[in-house]
C-alpha cells in the first residue's frame, strides 16, 4: 500500500521516468492488494453454498439476517486483530475481554443501579484502561505479546466469574433488557435500522412475512452498522493516513520504524487499546441484544477474530494485510458458520467440514495471491 | 421384525401412490427436525441423546439434525435457533439452557409457525411463557432436593456440590436444591469444577483437603462425577462419605454404584428427551396430534437395586 502511494506520487511530480522504479499496470496493482485474495476466497464460498444450500432458506431475508449477524459481530473484533497483528503484535484476550465487558456493564447496573448509559461508559473506560495496560506491558518489557495476553485472557476470565459470584451469587446476570429499555444506548447497541424499508420489502412481496403479517426481517440490527462503522474507519485509518503507515511500519521492521521517528510504542500500545474497544462493542452488542451478560461469553473468540484476519490476507508475523481483508475474512468465516448448518450436514461431522471449507478457503486466497503477486 | 417389514411396505407404498394417480397421501415421509442442545462438544453425556435421535429418525422415517454450540456459549445457540428457524425445518427442538438469552430466538421461530418442543434444562413455566408445544425433561430443583432429602436421611451434615457447568443456571438450581433437601445454606460448597477431568480431580481433591469434615458428595454429572470417583478410589477414603450422588449416568457411575462408593446416580432418562420429543412433532406435523401436558422424564434414582440393566446400557441409552 504505501509503495504504491508513493509509486503514484513520484508520477505525478516528475514526467520523468525513474528506471529505478517498476512500472506497474493500474490492473496489476488491483490485483496485488492484500485482500483480493479473501475476496476471491468469499466469491467461491458463495458460489458453493449457492449451489449446495440452494432452496433451504439460507438466501431469504431471515437467512441472510443469519449469517450476516453472525458475520458483522466477528467483523466487529476482527478490524481490531487485523490492524493490531499488522503492527506485529497479537491479542488473544479478546474474547475474556468480551465476557468482562459484558460484566462491567451489567453488575453496575444491575447490582448498584447505575443508569445504563454511565455502565456503559465506564465499560469502555476499564476497557480502555486494560488495553492500555497490556500494551505498556508488552512494549515495557519487550515479552511476546502472545504470553502477556495469554495471561490477560485468563485474569479477566476469571475476574468475570468470579466478581459476578461475589456480587450476585450467580453466573448470569439478567434484567439488561428491561434496563435498557428506551434508553439511547439501547437502541445505540441493540436497536434496527431501516424498519420501514423491510415493511416496504414485505409489502411487495420482495421478502417473506411471518403468519401474523409482520416482514420476516424487521430492520438491520445495530452491530452490521457498527461493524461497518469500525471497518470503515479502519480502512480509512490504515490507507489513507500517517498512522497507517506508522502501523505497517511497526509490524515491518519496529526497530528501522523507531530510528526514522515513528512513535511505534504509541501506535502499538493505541492499537491493543483498540483491540479492547472493539471486544467493548462486541460484549455491548451482545448484552443489549441478549438482556443478560454471562461468564462464558466470548470464549476463543479471540481464535476467530485471528483467524479472521489471516483468511483476509493479514501475515501472522505482521506488517502486511488490510481491514477489507479482515472484513472479508469475516464474512467467509460467518457465511461458512453457518451455511454449513444449512446444508444438512450431520454435526459429528460439523467441525470437520467448518475446517475443511477454511482451509479451501485459506489455499485459495494464498493461490491467487502468489499467482498475481508472483514469486514475492 | 414384523412390525419393521409393515412399516417398509407401508412405506413404499406411500411413496408409490403419488405415481399411481391416487389421491395424495396424508402425510408425506421425510419431515425434518432440528434438536439444538446448549453442551459444548466436550460433552459426552449428550451422546444417549443423539443415540435416541438416530433411533427415532430410523422408526419414523424422518431427518433429525443435532445441533449445538461449540464452546457452549449460548449466545452462539440462539444463532443456531435463528439459523434452524431460516431452514424452514417441520419442527424445533430446544432446550432452555437461558430463557434470557434464547427467548426471542425461540419466540422468533413460533412466529414463523414452526411447532417447537423444548426438553432438557428449563422448567415447564418457561416452555409455556415462550410459546412452545410442551416441555420434556426433570424439574431440575425437585431432583437436587430429592437427593438431598436423601443425604439427609444418610446423615449428612457437610456437603460439597462439584458444579462442572457453573454458567448455566440449571447446574445451580441443582446444588441449590440439594442444599434445601438438607437444611443447609449454600455457600462456597458448590465448586466450579470446570469440565476438564484432570482439574475437576484436583479441585475436589484441594476442597476435600480443605474441607475435612465435609460428609457428603453432590456430583452434577459424569464430567465431574468420574474424575471424583477416581479420587474417592485413588485415596480409598470412600467410606468416610455418608453420601455420594451424582446427576445422570455412565459406566463409571455405574459401577461406583455396584462397588458401594457412590449410593445413587439421579436418572433424568435422556433417551426419553431426544425420542418423545421427535415421536411427538411428527404426529404433530402428520396428524396434528399432542399430550397436553408437560412430561417428567426424571427424576429416577438409580441404586444398587436396579443398576444391572441400567449398566448394561449406560452410556449407550441410560
Amino acid at each position: 500500500m504505501t509503495e504504491t502511494s508513493r509509486i503514484e506520487s513520484t508520477a505525478a511530480i516528475g514526467a520523468a521516468r525513474d528506471e529505478r522504479l517498476r512500472q506497474q499496470s493500474g490492473l496489476r496493482r488491483l490485483l496485488s492488494r492484500p485482500e483480493l485474495g479473501a475476496f476471491a476466497g468469499a466469491v467461491l464460498v458463495f458460489i458453493f453454498f449457492g449451489i449446495t444450500a440452494h432452496g433451504t432458506g439460507m438466501f431469504a431475508a431471515d437467512g441472510v439476517l443469519n449469517w450476516t449477524t453472525v458475520s458483522a459481530y466477528l467483523m466487529v473484533i476482527a478490524v481490531g486483530a487485523a490492524l493490531l497483528m499488522i503492527a506485529g503484535e497479537f491479542d488473544l484476550s479478546v474474547g475474556s475481554m468480551i465476557g468482562f465487558a459484558g460484566m462491567m456493564i451489567a453488575l453496575p447496573t444491575i447490582v448498584f443501579h447505575w443508569p445504563v448509559t454511565l455502565s456503559v461508559i465506564f465499560a469502555f473506560a476499564g476497557a480502555l484502561a486494560i488495553g492500555f495496560i497490556n500494551g505498556l506491558i508488552v512494549i515495557r518489557t519487550g515479552l511476546p505479546s502472545f504470553i502477556v495476553t495469554l495471561a490477560s485472557l485468563y485474569i479477566l476470565r476469571g475476574l468475570t466469574l468470579a466478581l459476578s459470584i461475589l456480587f450476585t451469587n450467580r453466573t448470569i446476570v439478567v434484567g439488561m433488557k428491561e434496563a435498557a429499555e428506551g434508553t439511547f444506548v439501547g437502541f445505540l447497541f441493540s436497536g434496527t435500522i431501516g424498519d420501514p424499508l423491510f415493511t416496504w420489502l414485505a409489502d411487495n412481496d420482495i421478502i417473506g412475512r411471518l403468519p401474523n403479517g409482520d416482514p420476516s426481517v424487521r430492520g438491520i440490527p445495530m452491530v452490521v452498522v457498527w461493524a461497518l462503522f469500525i471497518a470503515l474507519v479502519g480502512h480509512i485509518v490504515l490507507a489513507r493516513t500517517k498512522v497507517g503507515n506508522w502501523i505497517f511500519a511497526s509490524g515491518g521492521d519496529a526497530n528501522a520504524a523507531r530510528n526514522v521517528g515513528v512513535p511505534v510504542g504509541a501506535v502499538k500500545i493505541s492499537l491493543f487499546m483498540l483491540t479492547a474497544f472493539c471486544a467493548t462493542v462486541f460484549a455491548a452488542c451482545q448484552v443489549f441484544e441478549f438482556g443478560s451478560a454471562a461468564s462464558d461469553r466470548g470464549l476463543l473468540k479471540e481464535f476467530e477474530a485471528i483467524i479472521a484476519a489471516v483468511i483476509g490476507g493479514c501475515l501472522l508475523t505482521g506488517g502486511y494485510g488490510s481491514v477489507i481483508g479482515a472484513c472479508l475474512g469475516a464474512l467467509i468465516f460467518g457465511v461458512v458458520q453457518m451455511g454449513i448448518l444449512f446444508t444438512g450436514v450431520p454435526n459429528d461431522w460439523f467441525r470437520v467440514f467448518l475446517g475443511g471449507m477454511l482451509l479451501i478457503a485459506v489455499l485459495f486466497n494464498n493461490l491467487i495471491r502468489r499467482r498475481v503477486v508472483g514469486g514475492r | 421384525m414384523t412390525a419393521g417389514i409393515i412399516r417398509r411396505t407401508f412405506l413404499a407404498a406411500t411413496l408409490a401412490l403419488p405415481f399411481l394417480g391416487l389421491v395424495a397421501p396424508a402425510h408425506a415421509a421425510g419431515e425434518r427436525f432440528v434438536f439444538v442442545s446448549h453442551a459444548p462438544d466436550s460433552d459426552s453425556w449428550w451422546n444417549t441423546i443423539k443415540n435416541a435421535l438416530k433411533n427415532a429418525e430410523h422408526d419414523l422415517s424422518v431427518k433429525v439434525e443435532y445441533r449445538n454450540p461449540s464452546t457452549g456459549d449460548i449466545a452462539d445457540m440462539a444463532r443456531i435457533i435463528e439459523q434452524a428457524a431460516a431452514s424452514n425445518p417441520t419442527g424445533i427442538i430446544t432446550t432452555i439452557a437461558d430463557y434470557n438469552v434464547l427467548e426471542s430466538a425461540i419466540k422468533g421461530a413460533i412466529a414463523k409457525g414452526i411447532p417447537v418442543v423444548t426438553v432438557n434444562s428449563g422448567t415447564g413455566e418457561q416452555s409455556k411463557k415462550l410459546g412452545a408445544l410442551l416441555h420434556i425433561g426433570q424439574p431440575e430443583y425437585d431432583a437436587g432436593k430429592g437427593a438431598g432429602e436423601r443425604a439427609k436421611a444418610a446423615g449428612v451434615t457437610k456437603f460439597l456440590c462439584v458444579n462442572h457447568f457453573i454458567t448455566n443456571t440449571v447446574s445451580v438450581e441443582r446444588c441449590q436444591g440439594y442444599a434445601d433437601g438438607l437444611g443447609v445454606k449454600l455457600g462456597d460448597q458448590m465448586l466450579d469444577s470446570g469440565i476438564d477431568p484432570t482439574e475437576v480431580y484436583n479441585k475436589v481433591k484441594a476442597f476435600l483437603t480443605a474441607h475435612p469434615d465435609t460428609n457428603g458428595i453432590l456430583t452434577l454429572g459424569p464430567n465431574s462425577a468420574d474424575p471424583t470417583i477416581k479420587l474417592l478410589r485413588d485415596m480409598g477414603s470412600a467410606g468416610k462419605f455418608k453420601s455420594f450422588i451424582s446427576f445422570d449416568l455412565d459406566s463409571d457411575i455405574s459401577k461406583a454404584i455396584k462397588d458401594g462408593i457412590m449410593e445413587a446416580a439421579i436418572d433424568q432418562q435422556p433417551y426419553l428427551q431426544g425420542y418423545l420429543p421427535v415421536v411427538f412433532l411428527t404426529e404433530y406435523a402428520r396428524y396434528g396430534v399432542i399430550p397436553a401436558n408437560n412430561i417428567n422424564t426424571g427424576p429416577g434414582f438409580v441404586t444398587k437395586k436396579n443398576i444391572g440393566l441400567v449398566e448394561k446400557l449406560a452410556g449407550e441409552y441410560r
